[in-house]
Parts: structure tokens; C-alpha cells; sequence
């Protein structure tokens, strides 16, 4: 599974650890993140996101 | 207006504002300060600029120790306006070979300025340029508090220029730690740090755990706004531990308004029960509180019991605008419960546990509405829901 990072802030998504504070369990893979789910760090939303190289 | 000496070579340059009292909604009570600081080396490095308006100020003092046209390098650690609003024509008059910052900072100041031939060099966390005999280290603080956001650390003198983290808003015409009434100080930088850094505290975790690793040796921070720290920079850190850890003390604050003075005798009997639990209390009605001073109270408070009654089926606007203000601002690791009375509908209970929920605050009683004016009943069933706060706030503080 990709990670994927904010081009905001630099905050990276692993999918592996999900994101406790939104709810998101371990093994979330970032396609299947609910469109309401944005950055625990700054608040930008999904399409602020691109996958880490 | 002078630069002030802070080591052999390094020098504030800054502005004071004496006057602002309204900072982007932040109450200013005591102004505050631009820090700008000038490296002498073999290369002439200036730490970021000030607010637009006090261009001159910052040349005056510059011109006091060295012509400003001698600047060679220019640091932005910050674009945030009230540093890099002057940087257009502070760089018209310094032309500076090289503009040092981070990428966030390039693409911030390209969509403030809309001028892109400034001779930028981007820069990352561990990037070093040598000046001369000293070294600039670069430290990218994403989001402390801004996405551009970065520190300078110069090995050789031991400082670290931390642009608006450590800082507080705090004019005086002394520059040091010691040389200001302390209480006052750590006052503001509380106040700062709760209405400016607080949501990004896990940021700020980490990033006092990477200085920790790099056994980075620091003897002075040198922040954006206020004083410099420099017999005591350990205090000003071991507080951003504490305040970054979410530590709290056994307090209680009770966030409420009235129309009739209904839900303020509500408040009245919420603040009973918490003070007969021996747990220290205090009372602060959104109407007449300073919403930037109140987040000062919020940050060291365990427990937050909100109290508004309904108005048109929803909150009043004095507590549901504090209440979206201090969202944003992430509180953590709180308690909380919720009152108010309210004449027909009485959605004020349900609209302010939302708050709680969003804060992830731990709700310890489900709430309390009372029609038109408390009884004596409800008046005890508040007093009885302080009291289940003011103990939940006790074990939590004792854990």
C-alpha cells in the first residue's frame, strides 16, 4: 500500500498505521479514506494529497 | 533607535510596536515586537524582515552597526506578513546575493509578492552554509506554525533563531529574559503559545524530541516576537513540553452566558459543586471575557463545563463563536459536561456536548437543561454535576 503526503504541510499518510485521531483503522488503504477525512495536521483536504515517491 | 548587541557579531535589529492591541484578533494588551537579527561574518546574514510599515525602524537599527546594502544573505524563516511584509523593499534596498528558505516559503512568497526573480535558495532540515567561521544549520518546522515555517540554528554561538515558536507578544524596550518581570513574560508566552502554537502541539512534541536526538547545545533562543531567552532557555522549553504534552493542572473553568439569568444561576451551582470537591474553580462569562486571554485558561485547565441557554434553537452567538474558536485551537485531554436552560425547544445541551465531542473531551455527565429559571432540584443536580467534573479532573490529575 502507497503512502501518500500533504503538499501542504509535509504530513505523511501510512497506511499501515491508518489515523487513530479521524477514526481510521490500521490497513486503510489512502483510496479508500472517506472524502470527509483531511489532514490531522492542517486540515487540507484529500485532493491536497499526492503519493509518496 | 539603535541595534542591541545579544553576542560578538549578532545583533537584534528589530521593531517594537508599542501600540497594536488588536493582532489578527489576537488582544495584544502589552504590543509586541518584530525580531529581526544581523550576523556579522565574513558574509553579512540578516534573520528574516518585519511588518510592512516598520521597514524603516529595521534599517535605522541595521545602519547603526553596518551599511544595510552590505547584507549578503537574507534568512526567511517565516512569510507570515508580520515578518515578511517588509521583504519587498527591504531586498530593494539590500539586494542580497542569496535569499535563503524553504520551498513552502518560495511558493508563500510568490503568492504574496507575485514576483518570482529573487535569487531564492531553497533549503531542508540539515542543510548548512557557512558564513565565514560560523555555520547557518537550517530546521524545517512544518507547521509550526505555518506550512513554510523553519528555524536557523548557528552551531558556533550556540543560538537558535526560532522564528514565532518561544515567543510571545510582548513590547519592552529590553531585549532579554532577564532583564523583564518573569511572571509577566511567561504570561504572554502562555497566551501565545494557546492562541498560535496549540494545534500544532504534536508537531511541537516531536520537534522537542528531534532537538533532544541531535543533542542540539543551545545557550540563547532568539524567537520572532518578545524577549530573547537567554539565561533561562530551558524554562521557556520545559514549558512547550508541558504544553505540547496536553498537561493540565486540577482546575475547572466554566465557559458560559446568559440572557436571563437563568443558566447563569446554573453556572453558580456548577462552580459550587466543583469547589466543594476542593478543585480550584473559575467562572468566565463569554460576554465580557477577552477570548485570547481566556485560551491562556484553557490550555492549563483539565476541565471545561460549558453553560449557554437556547436561543432560536441554537446557542448564543457569544458562546457558540468562543466555542468555534477554541475548536480550531485543538484542545486535548479535557473533561468536560454541559448546561443551560431554555423556553420551548432547548438544543443548547446537545450543541455544546458536540463541542465537547470535537475537542475529544471526556464527558462525564450526560447534561442538564432547565425551563425557564432552575428550581432548587436542578440547582442541586448542577451542583451534583460539578462536583462529577471536579472528580473526574482530580483522578485524572493524580493518575
Amino acid at each position: 500500500m502507497k503512502k501518500y503526503k500533504c503538499n501542504v504541510c509535509g504530513y505523511v499518510y501510512d497506511p499501515e498505521v491508518g489515523d487513530p485521531s479521524q477514526n481510521i483503522p490500521p490497513g486503510t488503504p489512502f483510496e479508500q479514506l472517506p472524502d470527509s477525512w483531511t489532514c490531522p495536521v492542517c486540515g487540507a483536504s484529500k485532493d491536497d494529497f499526492s503519493p509518496e515517491e | 533607535m539603535k541595534a542591541v548587541k545579544v553576542k560578538e557579531n549578532f545583533y537584534w535589529v528589530g521593531a517594537i510596536d508599542w501600540n497594536v492591541r488588536n493582532f489578527h484578533g489576537y488582544s495584544t494588551f502589552r504590543g509586541t515586537t518584530y525580531n529581526a537579527y544581523l550576523l556579522i561574518d565574513e558574509k553579512v546574514v540578516l534573520f528574516d524582515t518585519v511588518k510592512h510599515g516598520f521597514e524603516e525602524e529595521l534599517l535605522k537599527r541595521i545602519s547603526s552597526v553596518i551599511g544595510p546594502e552590505r547584507i549578503d544573505y537574507l534568512v526567511i524563516n517565516h512569510i507570515e506578513p508580520d515578518h515578511a511584509g517588509g521583504f519587498a523593499k527591504i531586498v530593494d534596498v539590500i539586494k542580497p546575493e542569496k535569499i535563503f528558505l524553504t520551498k513552502n516559503a518560495r511558493l508563500g512568497i510568490l503568492a504574496h509578492f507575485h514576483k518570482e526573480d529573487y535569487p531564492f535558495e531553497e533549503v531542508k532540515t540539515g542543510t548548512s552554509v557557512k558564513v565565514g567561521k560560523r555555520t547557518l544549520t537550517f530546521i524545517e518546522t512544518p507547521m509550526i506554525h505555518w506550512p513554510d515555517s523553519m528555524m536557523t540554528y548557528i552551531p558556533e554561538e550556540r543560538i537558535l533563531v526560532s522564528q514565532d515558536a518561544f515567543g510571545a507578544h510582548y513590547a519592552t524596550s529590553q531585549r532579554f529574559d532577564d532583564e523583564v518581570d518573569e511572571c509577566e513574560l511567561i504570561q504572554e508566552a502562555r497566551k501565545y503559545y494557546a492562541n498560535i502554537v496549540y494545534p500544532y502541539s504534536p508537531q511541537v512534541n516531536k520537534l522537542l524530541k528531534t532537538v533532544k536526538d541531535m543533542n542540539l547545545q543551545i545557550e540563547m533562543i532568539c524567537p520572532d516576537h518578545g524577549v530573547i531567552w537567554r539565561k533561562n532557555p530551558e524554562k521557556i522549553v520545559s514549558l512547550y513540553e508541558r504544553w505540547s504534552s496536553f498537561t493540565c493542572d486540577p482546575k475547572v473553568l466554566i465557559l458560559y452566558d446568559t440572557m436571563w439569568k437563568s443558566t447563569e444561576k446554573m453556572a453558580y451551582a456548577v462552580m459550587e459543586g466543583v469547589f466543594e470537591e476542593g478543585v480550584p474553580v473559575k467562572m468566565c462569562k463569554l460576554s465580557v471575557t477577552d477570548w485570547t486571554e481566556l485560551m491562556a485558561d484553557v490550555l492549563e485547565a483539565r476541565g471545561l463545563v460549558l453553560g449557554s441557554p437556547t436561543l432560536n434553537n441554537g446557542l448564543l452567538p457569544t458562546v457558540s463563536g468562543f466555542l468555534t474558536y477554541m475548536k480550531g485551537l485543538r484542545p486535548r485531554g479535557k473533561v468536560g459536561a454541559a448546561f443551560g436552560s431554555y423556553g420551548w425547544s432547548g438544543e443548547a445541551v446537545k450543541l455544546l456536548n458536540q463541542y465537547l465531542q470535537e475537542i475529544q473531551a471526556e464527558i462525564v455527565h450526560e447534561g442538564i437543561k432547565a425551563k425557564y429559571v432552575p428550581d432548587e432540584k436542578v440547582l442541586f443536580e448542577c451542583m451534583e454535576l460539578g462536583k462529577a467534573v471536579a472528580r473526574k479532573v482530580k483522578e485524572l490529575c493524580s493518575a
